[in-house]
């Protein structure tokens, strides 16, 4: 099995995969108590207009994925301040605008054009070492960011109405948490893919949070939890000859079902822990 | 002495819907309010507009004689528990400490004075052995002293609580007016809730709340004010209550 790791498209493969879990991991922890899964799948979704909007003018299709993402991020935080009963559905209907726009541009683009599949999962199998390097500062400033912000998160993902009340600058706070999972998503989408990004934000965390007594805790299991998942769908989508990003949503579809039978177990069996100190 | 609370014609209206309209009150320092009505009554969009959540349509409130924006450290707000996601993992002490954080203090971490006052924000409320806790270990009695602990550690002049009783049992609810009233030495409390008993043996003020607020600077509720807050004749009888709260009849 360690004959693999000769290879160099393989080993950044792994580097992709750690760098993508301690991402994912850390922001995914908040997209999953602040429960706006959804939310995030709209901020990723929207990004694929702004791909094909890069391919089409012919810029880097990354810049355009950056803009769009951070439009939807800061649209949808605006949004909510008015009136939150339709939020879902304005959310639905930009998720599909957005990949509209994307398929329409690249369709109307000139020339050889990537198609939708390496979008929606990625391929984590030929990340070249310049991405790489910009996962590495990202997943820096996710780490500050998150180490500068953490109560003020805490608080905001907890109880929004009571962070009002402190006078804190709530809807900024929002607004930056948004923004870091609009970032977020879009480095990892030529990785990952838009679909795999969505489910390393909500899988490893929806399965850490019954298993936790801290925010902090849930951060390392999440991306503990990630790198489990990626590291052994990428070597069994290797060894099966079976594309990396559906098979790794798989590894992590299957782990959720599994942990959420060993909970119900541990509830049924044994007695609730009661180890307050 | 300044009032703590003065409110001023104050209506506030959701989209086209008139919730509250034209009230008027005033407050003083040191008081224990206690502001009951119907569900839907506006009860809790008063609160939420003294705490500047709810911006008023018309009408002003001026607390300790200021505006809201520049007193709001000293407002402890003790929101229904049901509020808030009981599968977040944070632990009692975490959900207290928080208490402490105001715009000031962004950044960075809690100091060994704030983690000294959240502790004792927990002892005041008999929940010091909690304090490790998850808040969704919790009973309904222990979230709600937790949250009242929460708006201790901010160490506010005025406590706003809203159906605090709601779902906690009658001997919890006992002793949690006598947590109340040692509060109430140093704090001044207004406390919303639909039930008139429990609330009319225990406030030193009563209003009712149905749209509009009908208050007689009174501990004692009359039948007019019931049966105008709640729009339908109230058959309340006052025998074998602690103590009368209501007018002979």
């Amino acid at each position: 099995m360690t004959d693999i790791f000769h290879y160099d498209f393989l080993m950044n493969a792994v580097y992709a995969s750690i760098l993508a879990s301690i991402a994912c991991g850390i922001v995914g922890t908040y997209v999953v108590v602040k429960r706006i899964v959804f939310i995030s799948g709209g901020i990723s979704h929207t990004a694929y207009g702004g791909i094909g909007l890069g391919y089409y003018l012919g810029f880097n299709p990354l810049y355009g994925a950056i803009g769009f993402s951070l439009l939807t991020a800061g649209f949808l935080s605006a949004m909510r301040k008015k009136k939150r009963q339709h939020e879902d559905t304005i959310i639905g209907i930009l998720w599909a605008f957005g990949m509209a726009v994307g398929i329409l541009f690249v369709g109307m683009a000139p020339g050889y054009t990537a198609n939708l599949m390496s979008y929606l999962f990625g391929n984590i199998l030929t990340v070249p070492r310049s991405e790489i390097i910009m996962m590495l500062i990202l997943d820096a400033a996710i780490v500050i960011l998150v180490a500068l912000f953490f109560k003020e998160f805490q608080i905001i993902t907890f109880d929004e109405e009571f962070a009002h009340t402190l006078g804190l600058p709530v809807n900024k706070l929002y607004l930056l948490l948004l923004v870091i999972i609009a970032l977020t998503t879009v480095l990892l989408i030529k990785l990952v893919g838009i679909i795999l990004v969505v489910a390393l934000l909500s899988i490893p965390s929806a399965i850490s949070i019954k298993f936790v007594r801290s925010i902090r805790q849930m951060m390392i299991l999440s991306v503990f939890l990630g790198l489990i998942f990626t590291l052994s769908g990428l070597f069994l989508s290797y060894y099966l000859n079976l594309p990396s990003g559906a098979v790794i949503i798989m590894t992590a579809s299957a782990g959720y079902l599994l942990a959420n039978f060993i909970h119900f177990l541990k509830k049924k069996f044994y007695i609730k822990e009661t180890n307050y100190r | 002495m300044s009032n703590a609370v003065e409110i001023k014609n104050l209506s506030v209206k959701y989209d086209n819907a008139v919730v509250l309209e034209n009230i008027s009150i005033s407050i003083k320092a040191g008081e224990f309010l206690g502001i009951i009505g119907p569900n839907g009554g506006g009860k809790t969009t008063l609160l939420k507009t003294m705490l500047g959540l709810v911006s008023p349509s018309s009408g002003t409130i001026r607390i300790f004689d200021s505006e809201i924006s520049s007193v709001m450290h000293l407002i402890g707000y003790v929101p229904q528990y049901s509020v808030f996601d009981l599968d977040y993992p944070i632990s009692v002490f975490d959900v207290v400490l928080a208490g402490r954080l105001n715009a000031g203090k962004m950044l960075g971490r809690y100091t060994s004075e704030d983690k000294k006052i959240a502790l004792e924000s927990l002892e005041e409320v008999n929940l010091a052995g909690y304090k490790n806790r998850l808040v969704g270990e919790l009973s309904g009695g222990e979230k709600q002293r937790a949250l009242i602990a929460r708006a201790l550690a901010k160490q506010p002049k005025i406590l706003l609580l809203d159906e605090p009783t709601a779902s906690i049992d009658a001997t919890t609810g006992t002793n949690f007016y006598s947590t109340l009233q040692e509060l109430n030495k140093e704090i001044t409390i207004i406390l919303v809730s639909h039930d008139i008993g429990a609330v009319s043996q225990n406030v030193n003020k009563i209003a009712c709340l149905n749209k509009t607020l009908f208050y007689h600077e009174a501990k004692e509720l009359t039948h007019d004010m019931i049966e105008a807050a709640y729009n339908c004749p109230v058959d309340l009888i006052a025998h074998g209550v602690a103590h009368r709260v209501l007018d002979k009849h």
